[in-house]
């Protein structure tokens, strides 16, 4: 099967102030592929998954030289609209954060937000969005009482249904089981596995067992620098790098 | 957690060692005891194969312990993988030992009778084997791990030699037909722990190069 690119990243650095945070960053990711990057602390790798659907436009001091291609668009050219990007590449984050709405309203927001009034299609999308995050069956019949009334888990998949609802091409996860449990965390990466069919999924996790798991690509990231790219498979059974080798095995340091 | 680990990692490839030791030892006394026909050495190393085989066990279940709680990746995935296997080969080599020792048992008592068939050149070549593939193993060396697969054919043209030419004992002296299979056997014995250091140098390659090269399908 051809493999279609659905981010280029070339060239890619990124400044907080005077410090270079990455460091000529280049990579394809491909459409229908889990990409996960791992290193250590202060690697660079959850400033490059913000950079990719623009989150750190929110600080002042950064600024961003290279490109990077989401189907062939700069996404950091200024004619680029931020709100409409971040509905094509979605975002969930380490610690689950829904709204202090419903369920449905949580959902639903994203839908809203686009311009959606219809409430049929509001209704529909947010039902076919809690079923994709594998989460319609424990909340449909309380629907409309409080997010914050799920657990830990129950919330992380409802914010991945609520991202999901915008129908977008990419996922970005930011360490999205570290305030899981194992079971919570079985969920979420068997989800990881069903939504890949659908679209591409770009993870950032600790847990170096768990991107051995789910992800096709890993990324092993230290200092800002892109060490090594390569098959998941092979970079946990054969590296080719010893720094990588050092990282994956806790030999570093 | 490493520091941990890595101590278990260490133990594991003491342990794994010293049964390559125990092992070799054994084998060469059964080729001793072969060269001397003598029955109560061959006695010894089949009363006292249990201390491989629960020495093997151990290693196993060590092995899977440090699999279970630690998720290697990688080299120490890779080490553990070969461990598990050298592991079952070195058994294997100490069951051949056992072999040898019982048709020793046989051999001694009955009648000797010269074939032309060197059963000494053929356990040096196996010894030496043996020998190369845990001094591969021992220093992660590919080169020996390779020299001891490139002489794994001499020893099995041996092995076919032996066939011929017990084959033909046995039509010169019919009356002698069980001394002479054993005779073979031994051959066959000796084969197969060719094999098995084999097999060990083929899992050292695995080791050093994350490249599975069994079946004769080498670099």
């Amino acid at each position: 099967m051809d493999k279609s690119v659905k981010i280029e990243v070339k060239h890619l650095n990124f400044y907080y102030g005077n410090f270079r945070a990455l460091e000529d960053i280049s990579l394809d990711c491909y459409a229908n592929e889990v990409l996960s990057l791992i290193g250590p602390s202060g690697c660079g790798k959850s400033t490059f998954l913000r950079c990719l659907n623009r989150m750190n436009d929110l600080i002042s001091i950064s600024r961003v030289e290279g490109n990077i291609l989401l189907g062939g668009l700069d996404i950091y050219d200024p004619s680029v609209d931020v709100v409409m990007l971040r509905s094509r590449i979605g975002m969930v984050f380490q610690k689950p954060n829904p709204f202090p709405k419903t369920i449905f309203e949580n959902v639903a927001y994203g839908l809203r937000v686009n311009g959606i009034k219809d409430k049929g299609i509001i209704e529909n999308r947010v039902e076919e969005s809690l079923k994709l995050a594998a989460i319609w069956d424990e909340v449909k019949d309380r629907m409309h009482e409080s997010a914050l009334g799920l657990s830990g888990g129950q919330q992380q998949r409802l914010c991945i249904a609520r991202a999901l609802a915008v129908e977008p091409e990419i996922l970005l996860m930011d360490e999205p089981c570290s305030a899981l449990d194992p079971i919570a965390t079985q969920k979420i990466e068997e989800l990881i596995h069903q939504l890949k069919k659908s679209l591409t999924i770009i993870i950032v996790t600790h847990n170096m067992q768990q991107a051995a798991r789910v992800s096709d690509i890993t990324a092993f990231f230290y200092i800002g620098k892109l060490i090594e790219l390569g098959k998941t498979d092979t970079i946990f059974t054969r590296p080719n790098l010893k720094q990588t080798q050092d990282y994956i095995t806790g030999r570093f340091g | 957690m490493a520091k941990h680990f890595f101590r278990e990692l260490e133990k594991i490839k003491k342990r794994i060692l010293s049964l390559g030791a125990m092992v070799e030892e054994r084998v060469r006394m059964a080729i001793k005891a072969l060269e001397t026909r003598d029955g109560d050495a061959a006695k010894k190393i089949i009363v006292s194969d249990y201390e491989v085989d629960e020495m093997e066990v151990e290693i196993e279940e060590e092995c899977l312990k440090i699999l279970a709680l630690y998720q290697p990746v990688a080299i120490d995935l890779r080490f553990l993988a070969a461990v598990i296997k050298i592991n079952n080969d070195l058994e294997r080599i100490a069951d051949e030992a056992v072999n040898i020792a019982e048709r020793v048992q046989v051999i001694a008592k009955r009648q000797r009778l010269d074939v032309p068939f060197n059963h000494s050149l053929m356990a040096e070549k196996s010894e030496f084997m043996l020998k190369n593939t845990l001094d591969a193993f021992v220093n992660m060396d590919v080169d020996i791990a390779l020299r001891v697969c490139s002489l794994d054919d001499g020893v099995d043209n041996m092995m076919s030699e032996a066939y011929d030419v017990v084959k033909h004992a046995i039509g010169e002296h019919p009356d002698r037909v069980s001394y002479l299979i054993n005779l073979l056997l031994v051959s066959r014995h000796l084969e197969r722990i060719a094999d098995h250091a084999t097999n060990i140098a083929e899992e050292v390659i695995y080791l050093v190069e994350g490249e599975i090269v069994r079946h004769g399908n080498y670099l």
